[in-house]
């Protein structure tokens, strides 16, 4: 017997699940990576976006996402991928960003904001994901994945991630 | 005019791709060598965009061409004499003076690049532009803060960073070359003609010299040739090493 088509609401909760290999506290939906989800009665199309040109993170988030649909026999799974429009962190919702500040990942500021940032000075403090301190440092534009960046807390002198405004 | 009618612009995507992939492994070979920790992570990071571009741009560039060679063919399987990378991006790494300069050189020729690609009639090429924007901004901005530190700071720093801008003043001019290739892309709307942007980086970039009380050099001959796949020694030197493990397990899989 045929049962009915998976909504988009549905295949979003069940791919909420898959969590970010690098930053495991945010869902691939949470992130903004999966951009559309549609079944039909061949299986089910999933179109997903990379955060940066060269994440290494995508063929494991495309395996993920192929292994939480499957489960749900809902299957088999094309993974689709676009380019345009380009993944921005304006995408992370403020719950989202909650969490972030939670795990300890200071969340990224406006990118339109970032746009503004002129060419030689120094971006403005983020907040201590800590003690929620503005006496912060950067350390280094670039960190431990493509997406963070590395600061210091002159508070309470813990260093931490910040993830980057794109 | 069906893409397949256009073989300027695989030649154009080949350009576009072979200098982020040959500029990225250059940058990889700091991995583990850098001065800083902090450093040897960004240099990486800033690799690790490079060449996600170049997969992305050579990705394109197979399959407009439609010969049935992908991304890792062209990246793992063409000899230097196929390579259309500009000369600048091959060079040795030489200290870290060399390669910061470079990297600002580079960094803000892409960033304009891009910034014009977002526009081609190309919907892919513009959705990979428009995220080679976000990173190149990055690039620009770590490498100018390290040129302006640098040129402005010790005496050994200052010496070291002038003599890279001195030794790679010469490579530049090819970044804006204008040909047949270049014209084409431009006039069909699908890239842009790398001559327009010559102005705006000579305002960006000896700005940044300026700052950081380093002489623009004078006007001299240009070396080229990496467009039309005639290369320096140095690229065959690293290509045999970038391919050496695709070349002797064809088809290899983990």
């Amino acid at each position: 017997m045929k049962r009915a088509l998976a909504s988009r609401d549905e295949l979003l909760q069940i791919l909420d699940t898959v969590m970010d290999p690098e930053v495991p506290v945010l869902s691939v939906v949470e992130l903004g990576i999966i951009r559309d989800a549609v079944a039909s009665d061949e299986g089910v199309v999933v179109t997903i976006t990379p955060t940066y040109s060269g994440c290494p993170a995508m063929r494991e988030i495309e395996t993920e996402v192929r292994r939480a649909i499957e489960a749900q026999g809902l299957g088999p799974v094309e993974i689709r991928t676009t380019y345009s429009p380009a993944w921005t962190t304006d995408w992370i919702d403020a719950d989202a960003r909650a969490k972030l500040e939670a795990y300890g990942i200071a969340p990224p500021r406006p990118a339109s904001e970032d746009e503004l940032v002129p060419l030689l000075r120094r971006a403005a403090s983020v907040r201590c994901p800590y003690c929620q301190s503005r006496e912060t440092e950067q350390k280094s534009v670039f960190g431990t994945t493509a997406c963070k960046s590395i600061w210091v807390c002159n508070a309470c002198r813990q260093p931490f991630e910040e993830f980057k405004a794109h | 005019m069906p893409i397949s009618a256009q073989p300027g612009f695989v030649s154009y995507l080949l350009r576009l791709g072979d200098d982020r992939l040959v500029l990225g492994h250059r940058l990889s070979e700091w991995c583990g060598h850098g001065p800083i920790l902090e450093e040897d992570i960004a240099l990486a990071n800033v690799a690790l965009d490079l060449v996600g571009e170049a997969t992305l741009l050579l990705k394109l560039a197979g399959e407009t061409e439609s010969a049935g060679r992908n991304e890792d063919a062209l990246a793992y399987f063409r000899d230097s004499t196929e390579y259309r990378n500009a000369l600048i991006a091959e060079l040795p790494k030489g200290d870290f003076g060399f390669t910061i300069v470079r990297q600002f050189f580079f960094s803000v020729f892409s960033l304009l690049q891009m910034q014009a690609l977002q526009r081609s009639s190309n919907a892919e090429l513009a959705g990979i532009a428009a995220k080679a924007v976000k990173e190149a901004k990055y690039h620009v901005r770590h490498s100018a803060q390290w040129v302006v530190t640098l040129g402005d700071g010790t005496e050994e720093s200052h010496a070291r960073a002038q003599a890279a801008v001195d030794e790679l003043w010469r490579y530049t001019g090819e970044l804006f070359l204008t040909d047949a290739v270049e014209q084409e892309v431009a006039s069909a709307g699908l890239g842009v003609d790398a001559s327009t942007l010559a102005e705006p980086w000579h305002a960006q970039v000896e700005e940044i010299l300026r700052r950081a009380t380093l002489t623009v050099p004078p006007v001299s001959y240009m070396q080229r040739g990496g467009r039309d796949g005639r290369h320096t020694e140095h690229l065959g030197h690293m290509l045999s090493e970038m391919q050496i493990v695709a070349r002797s397990h064809p088809g290899a899989t983990w």
